[in-house]
């Protein structure tokens, strides 16, 4: 057993962290860690610097443009992402909607999608949830009925981050309505945006963010060559989807980097008149936090190393998903903590200079619940350990 | 022992309850927020008109002479329907001037509050202070038979709609000391004093004051001369005793909406208060606000025995803080996670609830606060 870095793999580390000193865009860093969304345009520039940079989608096959990285090496690139503030790409197109044209796309698919999401010329987002499909995916009941040449679809889809971003949809619908088996009968397919018929409504989240939409299908034609894999055939497509896309949801770099902030900001803080980093309360707190995150890295890392001698993870990688949003949260908590009754700052009535660092912590806290449920909830992460991993 | 209200308590309570259900729902709070005051002049007037902002302050200023006690429904029902209207604050300074204030102070403040006329904040949270009331910088000097104040108070919610502001302020010592701490009820608006206005994360109003060379007159000290902390320290615990009962009725409205959810929201062909992984955490929550509940009573028992063992009043009230912040921290998160993504959405009033719950928790000292003064 040997917990340690190579030195191979520190002088990657090096030439990541040089990289990304050098050419993250100041502006965009500021709106990281200073939690402002990012625009269109920031995520477009970014994907765009690490495209020219030939980085911008590591993990894909060399031929269309991955690095050849290993599994460690992608580790490290987007840990030291998270350490740097530099936003993740969102993983829709390079990362979800590539992963399915990798494995079920045709030639001519591959050849028209894939470059484009390498070069960060198409933005893609998600139509998976629908009011009635949370947790039960395979309730969907979006219809794509096939007419000649083309689909037409018509439903309602739910929680579509960046929706209002998007030039292109993949979407999960039904095309087999009468299938007794709800899983039979969903057909992926990928949708034009501009396309007529298509409404993006925002739906505001509780720190009054615009992040996720409501999309509203009506009537929209839709190409056949716009169907992957075969019809009636889209849940074997989602469910290798949904196993793909746990590796970081541990989210360390970035966890990292807020614990040193706060552990910053805890000390610039007076409290009893002393520095709030030296109240026992508050650094047992603090330090529970700590060393849950420790373990979690190197749990991480034992997922990675199973990842290299195998090629395949189980089901367990969901501790993943729970420990590591479980740390975001309760990192945002102990922020707002510290912050005490300044945490109540909000948003400017007419106040010149306001503090919209600290008007953004609380809200922080408030937006931060929703890691716990998207991407697979919680409690659905611990169903599928417990059916899964320990056959309860 | 009997936990019943009496009958006065309940007529009230009943009252109050109705009148909100009808004009103070989601919908009528939503503009309230939006209005360009973030407050509503009629729903102040009804609050005067029932009764309720005199229901805690003496019989001989025109009050009702209840107590925390008393209040405890009123709380609930403004919890419940998460009234942002400056009713916390007003009556704890209302009640800081009866139990200190000169003859004066009283009959210039206390008729006006009762009848809806004004409206009151507390300015006592400095920038390095954090909770700890007799971390005081801003100071008050004399100024031939007045004060001149100067200094900075932050996050003072409901410093927007009030009239007059009660400012702590050091008129010897430095900050840290028990003494030398006066407490001034300044007007809004005052010249020297400046307000920066922002939106509360529970969509109060607040502001930060500067005082500039405020001068105040001879009768704006309440209470004696560097013998402010005990009555600030009083009127601070029936505040957060206030606050409890607050926050226990913000923690039934959101474990109704949760279990009203967990029974018609359906997922897998079933209602998802069918799991058994979801019934035992619906379960915790409502231990958790009966508990809640359980100490605030308690707490409240002490605040109005008087003053005679602040140190037993002090203990209990941080006893009541310590538990209210821990359940609302547990029945905020929970009532959340099991609406799933809706839960996080504008749209939903627990959204709001949650908000409220967290910012209760950091007001008044939150839960690490309060456990070192119970066990002090």
């Amino acid at each position: 057993m040997d917990l340690k870095y190579s030195a191979a793999e520190r002088s990657f580390r090096e030439e990541v962290r040089d990289f990304v000193r050098e050419n993250l865009p100041a502006d965009i860093r500021a709106k990281v860690v200073g939690y402002q969304g990012l625009s269109k345009d920031d995520y477009v520039r970014w994907h765009k610097i690490l495209a020219a940079k030939g980085w911008a989608v590591p993990h894909w096959p060399t031929e269309w443009g991955g690095t050849g990285w290993n599994i460690t090496e992608r580790y490290i690139y987007d840990e030291e992402f998270g350490l740097a503030g530099a936003p993740l790409l969102p993983p829709f197109g390079p990362n979800m909607c590539a992963a399915v044209l990798h494995r079920f796309g045709t030639p001519a698919q591959k050849q028209r999608f894939l470059p484009r999401i390498r070069e960060g010329d198409d933005f893609w987002v998600q139509g998976y949830s629908e009011p009635g499909a949370g947790s039960d995916l395979a309730a969907l009941k979006t219809r794509a009925d096939r007419k000649g040449d083309h689909y037409v679809v018509t439903g309602q889809k739910i929680w579509t981050t960046l929706g209002h971003y998007g030039d292109w949809i993949f979407c999960l619908v039904r095309t087999d309505p009468n299938n007794p088996k709800k899983q039979e009968g969903i057909s992926f397919l990928l949708i034009d945006m501009k396309t007529p018929g298509i409404t993006v409504r925002p739906l505001y989240l509780v720190d009054e963010g615009h992040e996720v939409n409501e999309v509203f299908f009506d009537d929209v034609k839709v190409p056949v060559e716009n169907l992957v894999f075969e019809e009636n055939k889209g849940w074997t497509v989602a469910k290798y989807l949904l196993g793909h896309e746990r590796l970081n949801t541990g989210r360390i770099g970035g966890s990292k980097r807020e614990l040193a902030k706060l552990k910053k900001m805890a000390a610039e803080t007076m409290y009893r008149g002393r520095p709030m980093i030296e109240d026992q309360r508050f650094k047992d707190r603090l330090s529970r936090v700590e060393i849950e995150l420790m373990a979690l890295e190197v749990t991480n890392m034992r997922f990675l190393d199973e990842m290299r001698r195998t090629g395949n993870i189980g089901p367990e990688v969901s501790m993943l998903k729970i420990r590591g949003t479980e740390i975001q949260q309760a990192l945002t908590e102990l922020t707002m903590q510290v912050a005490g009754p300044r945490a109540q700052l909000f948003k400017p009535v007419d106040y010149d200079g306001f503090d919209s660092y600290g008007g953004s912590l609380a809200s922080r806290y408030f937006n931060y619940r929703k890691t716990s449920i998207y991407a697979g909830s919680n409690e659905i992460q611990r169903n599928i350990m417990s059916k899964m991993a320990l056959g309860l | 022992m009997n936990f019943e209200l009496n009958e006065e308590q309940q007529l009230l309570a009943d009252s109050l309850k109705r009148y909100l259900e009808k004009d103070y729902d989601f919908e009528a709070r939503k503009k309230i927020i939006a209005s360009a005051t973030g407050c509503s002049d009629a729903v102040w007037s009804t609050f005067a008109e029932m009764g309720l902002l005199g229901l805690a302050l003496s019989d001989a200023q025109g009050g009702f002479g209840g107590g925390a006690g008393d209040l405890h429904s009123v709380m609930d029902a403004l919890g419940q329907a998460l009234v942002v209207e400056p009713f916390l604050s007003t009556v704890t300074v209302a009640h800081l001037i009866d139990r200190a204030g000169s003859e004066a102070q009283k009959k210039s403040v206390l008729p006006a509050v009762i009848e809806g006329k004004c409206k009151l904040a507390l300015a006592t949270e400095e920038a390095q202070a954090r909770y700890d009331l007799a971390q005081v910088s801003t100071s008050a000097k004399r100024d031939g038979a007045g004060w001149v104040l100067d200094g900075a108070k932050v996050a003072v919610v409901d410093a927007p709609s009030a009239d007059h502001i009660l400012v702590s302020a050091r008129t010897s010592g430095k900050a840290g000391d028990a003494d030398g701490i006066s407490l001034f009820l300044v007007a809004r608006g005052a010249a020297g004093m400046t307000l920066k206005t922002f939106r509360t994360q529970d969509n109060a109003r607040a502001a930060d004051l500067t005082l500039k060379g405020v001068k105040v007159g001879a009768d704006a000290l309440v209470g004696a001369e560097g013998k402010g902390l005990a009555a600030l320290e009083e009127a601070v615990d029936f505040g957060t005793v206030l606050q409890c009962s607050e926050a226990v009725g913000v923690m039934q409205s959101a474990c109704d909406a949760t279990l009203e959810y967990l029974k018609t929201r359906k997922q897998f062909g079933v209602a998802i208060g069918s799991f058994q992984a979801l019934q035992h955490r619906m379960v915790d929550m409502i231990v958790s606000t009966e508990q809640a509940r359980s100490i605030t009573y308690l707490a409240a028992s002490k605040v109005d025995g008087g003053a005679a063992d602040a140190a037993e009043r002090k203990r209990f009230v941080s006893a009541a803080k310590v538990k209210i912040s821990e359940a609302a921290r547990h029945v905020g998160q929970e009532a959340v996670q099991m609406h799933g993504g809706m839960g996080i959405t504008l749209e939903m009033k627990v959204a709001h609830s949650f908000k409220r719950l967290t910012m209760i928790g950091l007001t008044f000292g939150d839960a690490d606060h309060h456990l070192e003064r119970f066990a002090a």
